[in-house]
């Protein structure tokens, strides 16, 4: 258990109280296996999954049903069942009804409750209609961003692929940042923070519209709390930074791999050999014990 | 399975042809003049000069869907995904500087200077 060992070290940052694990092989050569999944006394624990892109049929991933179900089948199979399910956007490729139908019947399945946000993929064309009609939570802002508490954490849903603009990323706009700061209003700072939102919350790659323009004015408002865990998707790996008591960290899709940042032509789907998909597309798990640690997994397909 | 999507593709543009100006075509219908296509996640050309009541014809080329939206958020125009091969046009009626950009991938831009 030498490496586990080392990797705590490495990653349960001081004053952050966050302990980030990898599994599976990212990175390469760190596998924690169930020990480091296994829910801690008075905790509670649940998933992310990310980037379904149902409708998805070029060569990068010819099946990307059977994938999502590989993903669902890996959660069906934790130690621990999670209390819930984040699906953080691009739930479908290409906002169509069919699609739609396909993600809802298969992520059914999985019989988790499961709280959506939207991805830019899922709003194409018709400003978001298709998907807020199946997938919008109930007493949801006009919006369609939203909060709610579970197992002592406070879950907040935020939308930022609806104000899309030339050469920049996701914006949130002054109304949902407002909303925001009304929602953590009545909220102590001991009270864990999970953000979801679709587009990074962070400059991970601003070229390609991996950035949300306004993202520090929401995350101003995060400050004051001791523990928040911010999730995203949309890139399709996982990269992760921290500031101050706030983590932030892009899940693995369940569909396609996507370039790293700058390090190809174009951000469009990564082919790997059919051998190799697996060990790209993931789920990640989240454990949370109020008071101690947020505890973050992320697990390939493999 | 392909064949039978186009065929519905091209009823539901030529109903939608008859009802407003901004389309999406069948494949192979652009022409030239007023075309712009889409290929490896660029507008080429990216800056288009083209007459009043010029329509426009956007071609997406690339294995990648993309969209065609006006930079004032959609308001002028704005295309339902675009599929590889689908098309979109939109008539410009007044003359001026229309920049867009694909509503997916915002960092792909272009522009329609109408005379």
């Amino acid at each position: 258990m030498e490496t586990r060992r080392d990797l705590l070290k490495c990653l349960a940052w001081a004053g952050t109280g966050v302990l980030w694990t990898v599994s599976g092989g990212v990175p390469k050569g760190v596998n924690l296996g169930g020990a480091a999944l296994a829910a801690p006394a008075g905790g509670f624990s649940f998933v992310q999954i990310s980037d379904t892109h149902m409708g998805f049929k070029a060569e990068a991933n010819p099946d990307p049903n059977a994938t999502l179900q590989a993903a669902l089948d890996k959660i069906a199979a934790l130690p621990q069942k999670p209390a819930l399910m984040l699906h953080t956007g691009d739930v479908t490729h290409l906002s169509k009804a069919a699609e739609f139908d396909t993600a809802d019947q298969i992520i059914k399945g999985a019989k988790l409750d499961t709280h959506f946000i939207p991805g830019e993929h899922d709003v194409i064309g018709d400003d978001g209609k298709g998907y807020f009609e199946r997938f919008g939570a109930k007493g949801a802002a006009p919006g369609g961003w939203y909060s709610f508490d579970q197992g002592g954490v406070h879950f907040v849903g935020l939308v930022n692929v609806m104000g899309f603009k030339p050469a920049t990323g996701g914006s949130l706009g002054n109304e949902q940042i407002a909303w925001l700061e009304q929602d953590l209003k009545g909220k102590t700072a001991s009270t864990p923070i999970v953000v979801m939102g679709h587009v990074p919350l962070w400059p991970v790659y601003a070229q390609w519209g991996w950035a949300t323009e306004d993202a520090d004015q929401a995350m101003s408002h995060l400050k004051r709390f001791g523990s928040v865990t911010v999730l995203n998707g949309h890139i399709h790996q996982v990269v992760q930074k921290v500031e101050g008591t706030a983590t932030f960290q892009t899940a693995m899709s369940t569909a396609f791999p996507q370039p790293k940042g700058g390090e190809a032509p174009n951000p469009g789907p990564m082919k790997v050999s059919a051998d190799k998909l697996k060990t790209v597309l993931g789920i990640r798990k989240v454990e949370v014990t109020p008071g101690t640690a947020v505890a973050i997994a992320d697990e390939t397909l493999a | 399975m392909i064949a039978i999507r186009m065929r519905r593709a091209s009823l539901a543009a030529a109903v939608m042809l008859a009802l407003a100006a901004p389309v999406v075509s069948p494949p192979g219908r652009a022409a030239d003049a007023n075309a712009v296509t889409i290929d490896d996640f660029k507008f080429a050309p990216a800056t288009l000069t083209v007459p009043a009541r010029a329509t426009v014809t956007w071609t997406n080329r690339d294995g990648e869907p993309h969209t065609v939206m006006s930079a004032d958020g959609g308001l002028t125009f704005k295309s339902p995904a675009l599929d590889t091969d689908d098309s979109f046009s939109f008539t410009f009626a007044k003359p001026g500087t229309y920049t867009y950009f694909c509503s997916v991938h915002p960092h792909m831009t272009g522009t329609i200077v109408v005379k």
